[in-house]
């Protein structure tokens, strides 16, 4: 097998074993970047020198005995977590020159397991955005069809993993920015229950709803890699103590008698028929294994998307008042004052994008305003939560699509944001209720682009999602394989 | 409804921004948009609402707003100092720095 193509976990097991060593594969994958970033941009930053001291020093480590599941594996990092002296710059010009004292604790938590940190990965600025097309620095591509969106906003992360420029990264996902580049770039991706990773050193964008997750390429890359970052951390107040979190032990190949409930509702009008009949596809194949399949109704699917707006935005503009131009971040040339700096530093540097979710969160939560919209959409995410809790009252995975197309083409998306939100129906809801969402290749439509898979767990049971989606991933069998230079298992 | 004035006032809202609310929202939100920006802020924001009113649908009378989906309550850690000295990491991050200091504009004449 050829190096690039080998998962985490192989690769993890193979610097064990002495059959590569951690410098080798750092090596290689620098070089399919050098070979292939051009073409795709998934990089912000990427930082040669580092990672391959990086490598050179955790080979040394593995040889005197030091123990990981995935010591010595290259991976890259979304440009909103902070890595301490790597440039994290959210995608904006208002952060361009920034550079992390501290890194996030997730982040902490791969060194900590001996990951080799080969960069900071594109994304929509500030994670707003479903394409990677908002940020500053350039869009990201498709590597399944460079003329399409990889998604977004962790579409950086997605990418890289699918064009083989790294082994794994770490994504966000706010409204579904882990699950949906995931599901457009072909690779795995979770979005853990609220409170498993910390969030300290994520740079906020919608705090009751950010989670950091993994982008892999295996179910097993996933269990492992959650394995490592899910911690419980005074630094972030929201951090859940957990004792549930060997999530690999639930790589198990049995869903006999598992409760799985397929929501008409997101089965409905806006599906693409080739997305809707590979889903019905994987859910036959997990019923063939012995569960239990059966459709029900999620009420209030449609008011999710107006809910979460409202929060995110609020919570937006309020998070991103710190962006002032005095202790770190853009400041503009020429001002007359404090408060003419403010507002001139703010709107160079911010991008449109996020400059119309401040003003709508600035909106809804202004004194008159602040009881119809704020505090209602928080009344309907209540409602949300509760038809969720009677949904897992009978079932004990959701499953359904993670979008309702496939990649769209460049620039087709950010004419009318209206529709580029209507995309994110079947993730966002799950940000709301703070559940675990995975998100996998479960085919490819007629343009060669792949589908993705989405299984949904009450909080805290991310090892039933693991347990269903391993054992479709070996119903399933060989993903892709459609070109040499994209990560697929036939290769 | 929940309370039919203020439906009113929401639906005259979300169907005419007018320029004093986006003077207003531009204030709170410290941005200084250009002309052209105004006029795209009063469309979008304007469409947003709109469609954000779609939640009026629903009968939230007696439910109470959920902030955080955990019963999570303050939580508390010993006042103790971990992190060292940064200061001089920290400044090279200021566009503007003097003597250990954050530089600002001048605040008052």
């Amino acid at each position: 097998m050829e190096l690039l193509d080998m998962t985490a976990v192989s690769l993890a097991a193979a610097i064990r074993k002495k059959e590569v060593t951690a410098v080798e594969a750092t090596e290689a994958v620098l070089s399919q970047i050098e070979k292939s970033e051009d073409k795709y941009h998934c990089y912000v930053t990427v930082d040669r020198e580092g990672a391959l001291a990086k490598a050179r020093e955790i080979q040394k480590k593995i040889e005197a005995g030091f123990e990981g599941p995935l010591a010595g594996v290259p991976v890259a990092i979304k440009d909103n977590l902070c890595t301490e002296g790597l440039p994290t710059t959210c995608s904006s010009k208002i952060l361009e020159n920034f550079v992390p004292t501290f890194s996030a604790q997730a982040v902490l938590n791969l060194q900590n397991a001996g990951a080799v940190i080969l960069g900071k990965t594109n994304m929509d600025e500030f994670a707003m955005g479903s394409t990677t097309e908002t940020s500053a620095f350039g869009v990201t591509r498709n590597p399944w069809n460079p003329e399409h969106v990889p998604g977004g906003s962790s579409g950086g992360s997605a990418a890289a993993v699918a064009a083989k420029e790294c082994f794994y990264a770490l994504g966000s996902d706010t409204g579904g920015s882990i699950r949906q580049p995931a599901s457009f770039c072909g690779v795995v991706g979770l979005k853990p229950t609220y409170g498993t990773v910390s969030r300290y050193g994520l740079v906020a964008y919608g705090s009751s709803l950010d989670q950091i997750g993994p982008l892999c390429k295996d179910v097993a890359d996933c269990a492992a890699i959650m394995e490592i970052i899910a911690s419980h951390d005074l630094k972030d107040s929201t951090s859940m103590k957990r004792d549930d979190t060997d999530f690999t032990k639930a790589l198990k190949e049995d869903v006999k008698g598992m409760r799985i409930g397929l929501p008409r509702d997101y089965f409905g009008e806006g599906l693409d028929p080739e997305v809707k009949e590979a889903v019905l596809k994987a859910a036959e194949a997990l019923r063939d294994r012995g569960a239990l399949v059966e459709e029900f109704d999620l009420s209030l699917v449609e008011y999710a998307i107006p809910t979460y707006y409202t929060i995110a935005a609020a919570e937006a503009s309020s998070n991103l008042e710190r962006f002032d131009g005095i202790k770190y971040g853009y400041r503009t040339e020429n001002y007359e004052g404090l408060h003419n700096m403010y507002k001139k530093s703010r709107s160079e540097g911010f991008g449109p994008e996020v400059k119309r979710r401040i003003m709508l969160g600035s909106f809804v939560l202004s004194s008159g305003y602040y009881d119809a919209y704020y505090l209602k959409a928080l009344r309907v995410k209540a409602l949300i939560k509760k038809a969720f809790d009677e949904a897992f009252a009978k079932y004990d995975v959701i499953l359904g699509p993670v979008a309702p197309t496939t990649a769209p083409k460049l620039g087709e998306s950010l004419s009318d944001p209206l529709k580029m939100y209507l995309g994110d129906i079947y993730t966002i809801s799950i940000n709301l209720a703070g559940l675990p969402g995975l998100s996998m290749p479960c085919g490819m439509d007629s343009k060669g682009l792949p589908i993705g898979l989405q299984l949904i767990g009450d909080c805290f049971q991310e090892k039933k999602l693991i347990r269903t989606a391993y054992t479709y991933e070996k119903a399933r069998g060989v993903f892709g394989g459609k070109g040499e230079e994209i990560y697929g298992k036939a290769i | 409804m929940e309370n039919s004035k203020t439906a009113e006032r929401k639906m005259a809202m979300a169907n005419i921004i007018s320029d004093e609310t986006i003077e207003y929202v531009g204030i709170l939100a410290k941005l200084a948009l250009s002309p052209e920006e105004k006029e795209q802020a009063k469309k979008d924001m304007g469409s947003m609402l709109d469609y954000i009113d779609k939640l009026d649908e629903l009968d939230t009378e007696g439910v109470e707003p959920m902030s955080h989906v955990f019963p999570v309550k303050n939580v508390f850690r010993e006042d103790v100092v971990t992190n060292g000295d940064m200061r001089e990491d920290i400044l090279k991050n200021a566009p503007g720095e003097k003597d250990g200091m954050f530089v600002v504009p001048r605040t008052f004449e």
